[in-house]
């Protein structure tokens, strides 16, 4: 068997990947040792993605070497990644909605899955032993997106594994599941496994890791032993010391009712989407409205009906101020004063190809940039100006692409576009998903401000801290359905997560809702 | 294995380079094209772009050629930008035809100043009548209008056929498939004296300044840009795809249409069964090439103009097959996808990939749309 000293599992020496107009990876040195729970930390587009797939055998780096056991090897696909014993969770699962369990990890396996049956025994052997059952005869379509994780998991564990690389594995988990994880990574790391966890999320690297490595820009920016420091001082390896880390901001309640949600059923055509059931949900003026939950419990389906993408025969379900607009489709929605952010920033948010002016005018044509159907140019121009200008965006110009621009400073883009429309309710989907901690400073900011106008703001957001930190009411929505929503301040984590989970039993008041 | 890399950055000054490297590439191809056909290469290629156009006459000529198919491409610009694939403006343009035949023939005796419009509006409503089933199967039933409308090029032949072969022969003319000759109101006025450029051209400059207007300055045409481009974004920003799509639909094929009325009462000046050698078909080529820009279309649109008029004159002076004309409209689209292609990607050789078991897996799971 292995001798647990001196080389390490994995060595990565010198890795350098170049991209057309992006060094992704910049001398990157990684030592793995056997038994080891390693973090990779970094901010979204700091290269760890480019760097695990060098690992998996998914990308050729330009530069390094890397070495197995302590010699070195060439990795030339993910085929051959699995043969040495590397297994890869993504953050996307790569699963089959309509196949089962068993079937999926079968194609996975390709010619070493052997038969079905003892397969699935299998399946359920490990997945047993590591505390994360799951019933290999049921279809993917079936399972939450906790169980899927577990299924990517499993899949990895049938084989004879040796280093398990998983990217994001917390986002799409409630608190709950985090810790039931942790505890099977935990498991899995004294049989002697070698663990690269990939994270930007400081409190669970500390609660796990052993090691981590710190990535800013493509270069190594710190090696450090999470447990020996403070979330401030990693958060500053990631991000540089030029960016606050952490701000709060003060909790408000309004008392108007501006956006009123009164028993919201919506049927989903979608035959694997959600359909909502009878959500309840009032945002006032002057308070930001969060709602949590794990991607795909139906925010998709409420937003959409939100934004007036999806209408309701009965308008009255949904209201501004009293006027019922859940019928109205959503320019008529935007002229009553509704500013939306969606979730994808390209694609939605913003039309790729066109320059910030076009897309100032995208959802700006209701505040004056257009006369007798003619779009006014220099005002439409003018608009992108102030914008690029108020809230910070760094592009080369109002001519600039939008897709030019990187994820948060588009960002910052279409939020400034909706609030310098002065919006009486503002909906944000997934604000700061995807954007550098600077840029999400800025927003959150943003949305402060907004709020202290008076706007009415509700945030749908899987990012639980963003959520505790701005939102001054917060609920959950699981499986299509709405939790009640209590004043931030009354609730904790451990109670949102029971909630994102479907938990929705409570000690108090039911009233908080419409309070 | 040939594999396609994407280049990271995008050049605009070779977009629009490309459709000038693809007319030198069809250039140089047809050299070599001749040479092999034991024809002096230069002599083919001045007949057929320079003689066409060498005098007065000449230039007059293409002017009449060029102004149904810009009429066509300036129309298929619309609809392209909105990534509706308008492949029928050949029958549009031979509905707008018949119907503005069918008005011009009840017409026959009648005079004034009000004939001619209302020939006109007969033949745009044609166009737009063709492509509006195409618009309606596509909004209501979703139904693929690529096909639909390729197939429609067909049946608008054969019901133009069936009209002039029936109900719209000439009684008088000796059974030829052939309409009566228009009265004189119902005809285009002749714009330049002693040539047969008419009013249609006129109106073709017009349609292109009036689109020009459409898509650069109106809302209008900035919604068609963005439901082109994102139909994610134009449906969040509450942009009425319905609608864009019938306006985008419509307006193409009335265009279309008006190049087919154009043509039976300009140069033709009765019906008959051969209206246009393939202008719709022609116009989708145009489009491209022209960048789905007025400026560009119209350039474009006299590019092709004149290879219509030396493909007749290769034949006549040089007794090549009329097929040319095809081949090089093959040509200029073929290169012009080409140098398209290579500027957003270079081709890398790859060794083959030793064979493994590499599993399938899906691209990732989106559960919702």
């Amino acid at each position: 068997m292995k001798q647990h000293s001196p080389p390490p599992r994995l060595s990565l020496r010198g890795i350098t990947k170049q991209y057309p107009g992006c060094l992704a990876n910049d001398d990157v040195h990684l030592d793995i040792a056997p038994a080891e729970i390693h973090a990779l930390l970094g901010e979204n587009g700091a290269g760890k993605s480019t760097l695990m797939k060098v690992i998996y055998g998914l990308v050729k780096p330009d530069r390094g070497e890397v070495l197995w056991d302590g010699l070195p090897i060439e990795v030339k696909d993910p085929a051959q990644a699995r043969k040495m014993g590397i297994g890869m969770v993504f953050q996307h699962f790569s699963l089959f909605e309509t196949l089962t369990v068993t079937e999926n990890i079968a194609l996975a396996l390709g010619d070493d899955a052997g038969a079905l049956d003892q397969l699935a025994e299998k399946i359920r052997t490990v997945s047993e032993k590591y505390g994360m059952t799951i019933n290999p005869e049921r279809e993917i379509h079936t399972l939450s997106v906790g169980e899927r994780q577990r299924v990517e998991i499993v899949r990895c564990l049938v084989q004879n594994i040796k280093l398990l690389i998983l990217d994001e594995p917390t986002s799409v988990l409630t608190p709950q599941e985090v810790d039931s994880l942790f505890i099977t990574l935990r498991q899995l790391a004294s049989e002697g496994c070698s663990i690269l966890f990939i994270s930007h999320k400081l409190n669970e690297v500390k609660a796990l890791c052993h090691n981590a490595t710190v990535l800013r820009a493509g270069r190594v920016s710190g090696e450090c032993v999470p447990a020996e420091e403070d979330t401030t001082s990693m958060a500053k390896l990631m991000v540089g010391d030029d960016t606050p880390v952490s701000t709060t901001y003060p909790k408000k309640l309004g008392s108007t009712p501006l956006l009123c949600i009164s028993d919201l059923n919506l049927h989903s055509d979608d035959p694997f989407g959600v359909h909502l059931k009878h959500i309840n949900l009032t945002v006032n003026a002057g308070e930001i409205v969060g709602i949590a939950g794990v991607a795909g419990n139906g925010q998709e389906e409420l937003l959409a009906s939100l934004s007036g993408e999806h209408l309701c025969p009965d308008g009255k379900t949904i209201t501004f101020a009293e006027d019922a607009v859940a019928d109205l489709p959503p320019d008529q929605r935007r002229r009553w004063g509704l500013g939306f952010v969606p979730e994808e920033r390209l694609g939605r948010g913003a039309v790729p190809e066109m320059s910030l002016t076009e897309n100032a005018l995208l959802t700006g044509f209701l505040s004056g940039l257009l006369s007798k159907g003619m779009v006014a140019w220099k005002k439409a121009e003018t608009f992108a100006d102030q914008i690029i200008d108020q809230y910070r965006v760094k592009a080369a110009g109002r001519h600039a692409q939008a897709d030019s621009l990187s994820g948060g400073n588009l960002q910052k883009f279409i939020i400034g576009r909706e609030i310098m429309q002065n919006p009486k309710i503002l909906i944000a989907a997934h604000p700061t998903w995807g954007v550098d901690i600077g840029a999400a400073t800025a927003i959150h900011k943003a949305l402060i401000t907004l709020r202290d106008q008076g706007a009415a703001i509700l945030v749908v957001s899987e990012d639980i801290d963003e959520l505790f930190l701005i939102s001054d009411r917060i609920g959950a929505i699981c499986n299509g359905a709405l939790s009640p929503v209590k004043p931030t301040p009354e609730s904790s984590i451990q109670e949102l997560g029971r909630m994102m989970a479907g938990d929705f039993s409570q000690s108090a008041h039911e009233g908080s809702a419409t309070l | 294995m040939i594999k396609l890399e994407p280049r990271g950055e995008r050049s605009a000054t070779m977009a629009y380079l490309s459709p000038v490297l693809a007319a030198l590439l069809t250039m140089l191809t047809g050299l070599l094209l001749f040479t092999l056909l034991n024809v002096d290469p230069v002599e083919a290629l001045i007949t057929i772009l320079y003689v066409p156009i060498s005098d007065t006459h000449g230039i007059a000529e293409l002017c009449v050629k060029t102004a149904p198919i810009l009429l066509c491409a300036i129309g298929l610009s619309v609809v392209f930008k909105a990534k509706i694939w308008n492949i029928g403006a050949e029958g549009q343009l031979l509905m707008g035809g018949l119907f503005g035949s069918y008005i011009a023939l009840q017409l026959i005796e009648a005079e004034g100043f009000w004939v001619l419009p209302i020939v006109l509006i007969a033949g745009i409503l044609g166009g737009m009548f063709w492509s509006g089933i195409a618009a309606i199967l596509k909004v209501r039933f979703h139904t693929n209008e690529i096909l639909t409308t390729i197939m429609m090029n067909y049946i608008a032949l054969n019901i133009l056929l069936w009209a002039v072969h029936g109900p719209l022969k000439d009684p008088e003319g000796f059974n030829f498939p052939e309409s009566a000759l228009f009265g004189d109101s119902a005809l285009l006025p002749v714009l330049i004296e002693g040539t047969r450029v008419h009013f249609g051209m006129a109106l073709a400059l017009f349609a292109v300044v009036a689109v020009w207007v459409l898509m650069s300055r109106s809302f209008y045409g900035f919604q068609i840009k963005v439901m082109g481009m994102d139909a994610g974004a134009a449906r969040l920003s509450g942009f009425k795809e319905k609608r864009l799509t019938y306006f985008a639909l419509l307006l193409s094929g009335g265009l279309a249409g008006l190049a087919g009325v154009g043509e039976v009462t300009g140069p033709i000046g009765q019906l008959i069964p051969q209206i246009s050698p393939g202008y719709g078909y022609a116009a989708i080529i145009v489009a491209f090439l022209g960048r789905l820009h007025p400026l560009g279309i119209l350039l474009a649109s006299l590019l092709m103009a004149l290879l219509y008029m030396g493909g007749e004159m290769a034949q006549i002076s040089l007794g090549l097959p009329l097929a040319l004309t095809g081949l090089f409209q093959g040509m200029l689209l073929f290169y012009l996808l080409a140098c398209d292609v290579l500027i957003s990607f270079r081709i890398r050789l790859k060794p083959r990939k030793v064979k493994t078991s590499t599993p399938l897996t899906p691209l990732a799971s989106e559960t919702r749309g």
